[in-house]
């Protein structure tokens, strides 16, 4: 199927696409990426007037180091992510979820920041993001904002964008002395979407667990974070105790959906199974 | 066996190619991008058709406006059903020999009701498909919403709506079986075994799409279709009975086409409504399914549940199989080859490597309102395969026996042929001894139980699964002729030389990327005596090939092979006869070698092929008085000893299953296959490997999903799961070689097997990697989410 | 709004430019603008891989791209990579190997295994596979693929 009829018109400033934006308004969509947005246009379940593209705008595909944190431009594209020295060293996470994300033609093309706008609850780097307690930079008509990752998703396929802003970029927080960041997830294939996936951020001092992230995604209508589970290992080593503990606590923090794949409680199991698999060798075990 | 021709002259030939991995001619251009498929072809005055498709899976049309689709920009028509029907027969899916099976006249687009979601019911044909489909999105229907029947199970219940009040039930088609006795086997077994098994509808997805561009000339009522169809002979007078044209003067071209699989071998509706509007609109129109349209309405097939019994001896002995099928087809029989065929396959062929005397099966074909199913690569097999194996399996199991050595204890023995199956049907030439312990051996299955053993002790689940399966090919006209279709069983092959000894090679078989030009290219050079670049091959034109059936049942390779095999030996004899004028020399010792007349006894060169081609057609004057050379040979081909050339072979499995998360990894896969004489090795091992994947698709990953409306939920290539290279194991081929006697080349069909039995192993070696837990799974596709049930995990 | 655009691109080393609809995918505007049907359509919505062309150095889905974000950028599809001889090798191993049947998928999949030839020229028979896993292949069931890719890269290495 084709796309239903659209203008296009190519912002080559920051400004330049902001203005675009408030003159279409609803009318618009923005085109970074457009590895799911131009899907989604070719299956006619979107039909806006006018794609503006963000593409060629200067200075939004960085990675810099900010000193605490490394700010990754937006329209960094996945490929580069993948391949980054500085997302290897400070986001080991990040570094590990870009395999599983899509194939090799999509991750050429598709965008860190366009990923985390189109907030797939299923998608990794929104639950990366969170995991990692990460601030996502918001430009608007009256300059830009921060919005901390746990208060950016705000449902399905929703997050903190306004009407009229742009996604310009994410800092991540460096990964700290002590932390230690696992990732896994269950796909039917390579590549796909994972019925349930699990990014684990947590302090460990050799010998027990400190604080700690634990932010699944295929598991709700955005990131889903554990905290009440997470909190279970907290000044504990690793062993099976805790890992059925932890199984148990999930099943009652977890509310996962259904779908074709999967029902609620299998995810609650795979959840389950995701963290014995994942804190287990982040301990040493 | 002293009526079967034996004459095996084709593969005693000096420099044959039979027998050797000689690459494609066409391969290079494809690997260059230089193919022509159906939506590469590009006619003038051209025009796009897009389909309004029902969104309801049964609904009325209580009227429909086409105003603002007929305003939009470009749109040339809109063309309702009542229209269409104007100019053209309806068809109806039904075969004289499947008794009592019963369909409703289906048109290009129906005249008031769907009957299934995705049917297409206004047509709309714009200058480009992309204003087309923005026209589709103006066709305003007020649909009155009917009651969908969309479970089998309850089809025929007396609470379930007609789908067709015509017809007064919703059942298509009944078949029942009863050899020997089945009750008194059973009172004499030690034990009855009873299991069901569910196969999920699944599709062929060829990456290609449907397609076809019709162009219908007016002035001389002459109508041309590129079509990718596997039978364009079979389509040439389809087309030309319900739009009551000259079948001379309709001509199918199908060039270059992106895989079929059974998919493009059926009447589709939106197909015939396109050939409809180039003739109203006498231009050229083109139709190409797009991806999510394809899901709904490319015929699904499988589909299938099916309750299965078994008897055994204490000693293993197989004494009765008993099944009750019940399947799904969708609103209408398809045209021409029925939807009962898959049915049917299955309670023919149940238990077909063994031998037993008792057997009951009754298969029921019921309407339902769901896209329609037919006939898809490896028809029925792999549903028999995985009833007959999984009996199988679960009666070692009650008796204490290993796999293997039930199935070796029962089979049909290697010397017994040729013999007959429980349900009658002859067996030429099998070998499922000799199949088994080649497959031992390629797997070292010893080794195999001994890791598989010794990983359990670790925690690591892993399974062995075996299947031995039975495979129809070569078809005669029993197939579909006797039950009144026209579709060839028989091909014909016309080899001509040309002035420069080149050899023009037609064949009325097709190439779908199965590799069938290379075979008829090794088979035609072979018989004549040249090498394989002094051919050109022709296939795929009405107008340019003889008759034939084209490209299904695993028949190209086989049928048409045979055709080119005597046309070449007759061209062969016709150019000996030519040079014999031209030397003085008795034509009959003299042969052509790698395109040079030679003396037979010698082999010492006497004239080119060249030379022949110069004399007979420029300077027929120095030839003898009274001498005319024939350069064209035609010959036609059909088995007629046996209704089908039945193949055997064995496949296993070896799996390891995560019972924490359920997921399956394949980790090895074996297939030995027997296809009587292999022409093409190469060939033969990718038709293999690319059925097997097509078998494990089925397994793992494929199912079209369905909702009780009868919605389908997963319409699209993200969410239907086709398989992909990183979850495939490497898969091991090997062969048996036991040539069919009904042709001189002695070749059986090779396309189907590894669909066939894969299913099965697989289902076998996932059993028995959660047999330490007492969980078994007879349900296709074996999801994680099954497995996880089955354990008792959720 | 005008909901066509013009794209000035070079495509297989020549420049092309075009007035088009907005809408108009890159793969659509190679096939029919341009008449470069190597590059095959099998889903338009990004899954199977068949539209898989290069674009300024990195392949990408030719459906997932409209041809104005093409504009000045260096596209090559399978006619031109052919033409250069580039990826004759793999070509070469394909037709040995017999790893295409139908065909349809090959541009796509051969552009997909020249990139990782040239980002992974080590990559093992487990990585072959997750790198082409983006590329539908109905036909072979892939081995013959991952067999022809170690042949081509055998044969580089000699």
């Amino acid at each position: 199927m084709k796309p239903a009829p659209f203008a296009y018109a190519r912002a080559s400033t920051l400004d330049d696409a902001l203005a675009l934006l408030a003159e279409h308004g609803d009318d618009a969509r923005l085109l970074a990426g457009g590895q799911s947005l131009m899907a989604t246009l070719n299956m006619r379940l979107s039909a806006p007037e006018i794609l503006i593209d963000l593409n060629r705008i200067d200075g939004l595909a960085n990675i810099e180091d900010t000193g605490d944190a490394i700010r990754i431009g937006a329209m960094t594209r996945h490929v580069d992510i993948e391949t980054s020295d500085a997302v290897a060293t400070h986001a080991p996470l990040i570094a590990a979820a870009m395999e599983h994300i899509a194939h090799p033609a999509i991750r050429n093309r598709g965008t860190f920041g366009g990923s985390i706008a189109f907030a797939d609850p299923a998608g990794e780097l929104p639950a990366c993001a969170v995991a990692l307690d990460a601030t996502m930079h918001i430009a608007g008509k009256g300059g830009e904002r921060a919005v901390a990752a746990a208060d950016f998703f705000r449902g399905l396929y929703e997050t903190a964008i306004e009407p009229g802003e742009i996604l310009t970029a994410v800092s991540v927080p460096k990964i700290a002395t002590g932390w230690r960041s696992g990732f896994l997830e269950l796909a039917r294939r390579h590549g796909d979407y994972a019925i349930i996936g699990l990014c684990a951020h947590v302090e460990h001092d050799g010998n027990v667990f400190g604080d700690g992230r634990l932010v699944f995604f295929g598991a709700g209508d955005r990131p889903v974070a554990a905290p009440k589970s997470a909190a279970l290992i907290k000044g504990k080593s690793w062993s099976d105790a805790l890992a059925e503990d932890l199984s148990a606590a999930l099943k009652q923090e977890l509310d996962p959906p259904e779908d074709l794949n999967a029902d609620g409680p299998m995810r609650k199991h795979l959840a389950g199974v995701l963290v014995k698999r994942t804190l287990g060798p982040l301990a040493g075990a | 066996m002293t009526d079967m021709i034996t004459d095996r002259w084709i593969l005693d030939r000096p420099n044959s190619y039979i027998g050797r991995s000689v690459p494609r001619p066409n391969a290079p251009r494809l690997a260059q991008g230089r193919g022509t498929f159906v939506d590469d072809v590009e006619l003038k005055r051209m025009v796009h058709v897009a389909f309004v498709r029902s969104p309801y899976a049964h609904a009325r049309m209580k009227s429909i406006s086409t105003d603002a689709a007929k305003a939009a920009p470009g749109v040339v028509a809109v063309v309702t059903g009542k229209e269409l029907a104007k100019i053209h027969d309806p068809w109806v899916g039904v075969l004289t020999h499947l008794e009592g099976i019963k369909s409703a006249p289906q048109y290009a687009l129906p005249i008031d009701t769907a009957r299934w979601q995705g049917e297409g019911v206004v047509a709309v044909v714009a200058d480009s498909r992309a204003h087309a489909e923005d026209a589709v999105e103006l066709v305003e229907i007020d649909w009155e919403v009917l009651p969908a029947v969309t479970d089998a199970e309850t089809a025929l219940d007396a609470s379930t709506p007609v789908i067709h009040d015509d017809l007064g039930d919703n059942l298509t088609w009944r078949r029942n079986a009863n050899i020997g006795d089945v009750d008194a086997a059973y009172t004499n077994a030690d034990h009855v075994v009873e299991e069901t098994f569910v196969f999920g509808r699944h599709t062929g997805v060829c990456l290609e799409a449907r397609a076809l561009v019709a162009d219908f000339e007016p002035s001389e009522e002459q109508l041309t279709v590129w079509h990718n169809n596997q039978c364009p002979h079979m389509i040439q007078n389809i087309l030309a009975t319900h739009y009551h044209l000259d079948e001379h003067r309709v001509r199918v071209i199908t060039r270059d086409v992106g895989a079929s699989f059974g998919i493009k071998v059926h009447t589709y509706a939106d197909e015939i409504a396109t050939v409809g509007l180039s003739i109203m609109l006498k231009r050229p129109v083109k139709f190409v399914a797009d991806r999510m349209e394809s899901f709904v309405t490319d015929i699904h097939a499988r589909d299938h549940r099916v309750k299965g019994k078994i008897a055994v001896k204490n000693d293993g002995t197989i004494v009765a199989f008993e099944i009750d099928d019940l399947t799904g087809i969708g609103p209408y029989s398809m045209y021409p080859r029925t939807s009962g065929i898959e049915a049917n396959q299955v309670v023919n062929m149940i238990g077909g490597p063994y031998r037993f005397d008792n057997y009951r099966a009754v298969a029921t074909v019921v309407f339902q309102n769901k896209n329609m199913m037919c006939q898809y690569r490896a028809v029925g097999h792999p549903i028999m395969c995985a009833v007959t194996e999984g009996l199988v399996d679960a009666a070692a199991k009650v008796v204490g026996m290993d796999p293997v050595e039930i199935r070796q204890k029962n089979f049909h023995p290697d010397d017994a042929y040729p013999t007959k199956s429980a349900q009658g049907l002859p067996f030429e030439n099998l070998s499922h001894e000799e199949s088994m312990k080649t497959l031992l051996e390629a797997m070292d299955y010893e080794a195999l139980k001994a890791d598989r053993d010794e990983k359990r002790k670790e925690g690591i689940y892993r399974g062995i699964g075996f299947a031995s399966f039975i495979e129809v090919t070569n078809p005669s006209a029993a197939f579909y002729g006797v039950g009144g279709a026209r579709i060839s069983a028989q091909d014909g092959a016309t080899l001509r030389l040309d002035a420069k000894g080149n050899v023009f090679v037609s064949t009325g078989a097709t190439e779908q990327g199965q590799g069938m030009e290379a075979v008829i290219s090794q088979v035609a050079a072979t018989a004549v005596g040249v090498p394989p670049e002094r051919l050109k091959i022709i296939t795929g034109d009405t107008e340019h090939t003889p008759y034939g059936g084209g490209t299904w049942g695993s028949r190209a390779a086989g049928i048409g092979g045979e055709a080119v095999a005597q046309a070449g030996r007759a061209l062969r004899e016709q150019i000996l006869v030519a040079a014999g004028a031209m030397l003085q020399e008795d034509a009959a010792k003299l042969d052509i070698r790698n395109g040079v007349v030679v003396d037979a006894d010698t082999g010492n060169e006497r004239i080119g092929l060249d030379e022949v081609g110069r004399i007979c057609y420029y300077r027929p004057d120095t030839l003898p008085d009274g001498f005319q050379s024939e350069l064209v040979a035609t010959r036609h081909y059909v088995p007629r000893k046996y209704p089908f050339a039945f193949t055997n072979g064995a496949q296993a499995s070896y799996l390891e299953v995560d019972v924490e998360t359920g997921f399956i990894k394949l980790l090895r896969h074996w297939c030995i296959e027997e296809c009587g004489t292999v022409i093409n090795p190469l060939l033969v091992d990718e038709q293999i490997r690319g059925g097997v994947v097509q078998g494990l698709g089925g397994a793992m990953w494929e199912e079209c999903l369905y909702d009780a409306d009868g919605q389908m939920l997963n319409a699209n290539l993200a969410d239907y799961l086709v398989p992909m290279a990183a979850e495939l194991p490497d898969i091991d081929c090997g062969h048996v070689v036991s040539p069919t006697a009904d042709s001189d080349l002695g070749a059986k069909g090779a396309g189907e097997a590894g669909t066939c039995g894969a299913p099965a192993c697989v289902m076998n070696a996932l059993n028995d990697a959660l047999s330490p837990f007492d969980a078994k799974i007879t349900s296709m596709p074996f999801t994680p989410k099954k497995v996880l049930q089955a354990l008792g995990k959720i | 709004m005008d909901k066509n655009v013009d794209v000035t691109m070079t495509v297989n080393g020549e420049t092309v430019t075009r007035r088009v609809e907005a809408r108009t995918n890159l793969v659509d505007f190679l096939r029919y603008e341009l008449g470069l049907t190597g590059s095959h359509v099998g889903c338009e919505h990004g899954v199977c891989g068949a539209c898989t062309v290069r674009v300024d150095g990195r392949i990408v889905r030719g459906c997932l791209m409209v041809a104005a974000q093409a504009d000045g950028s260096d596209v090559w599809t399978i006619e031109g990579v052919t033409e250069t001889g580039e990826i004759k090798a793999l070509q070469d191993a394909f037709v040995e190997r017999n790893a295409l049947q139908c065909g349809f998928c090959t541009p796509g999949m051969l552009l997909t295994v020249a990139e990782l030839m040239e980002r992974k020229p080590d990559a093992s028979r487990e990585e072959i596979r997750e790198f082409i896993s983006g590329n539908f292949c109905r036909c072979t069931g892939y081995q013959a693929i991952v067999d022809a890719v170690a042949m081509a890269r055998a044969k580089g290495d000699a």
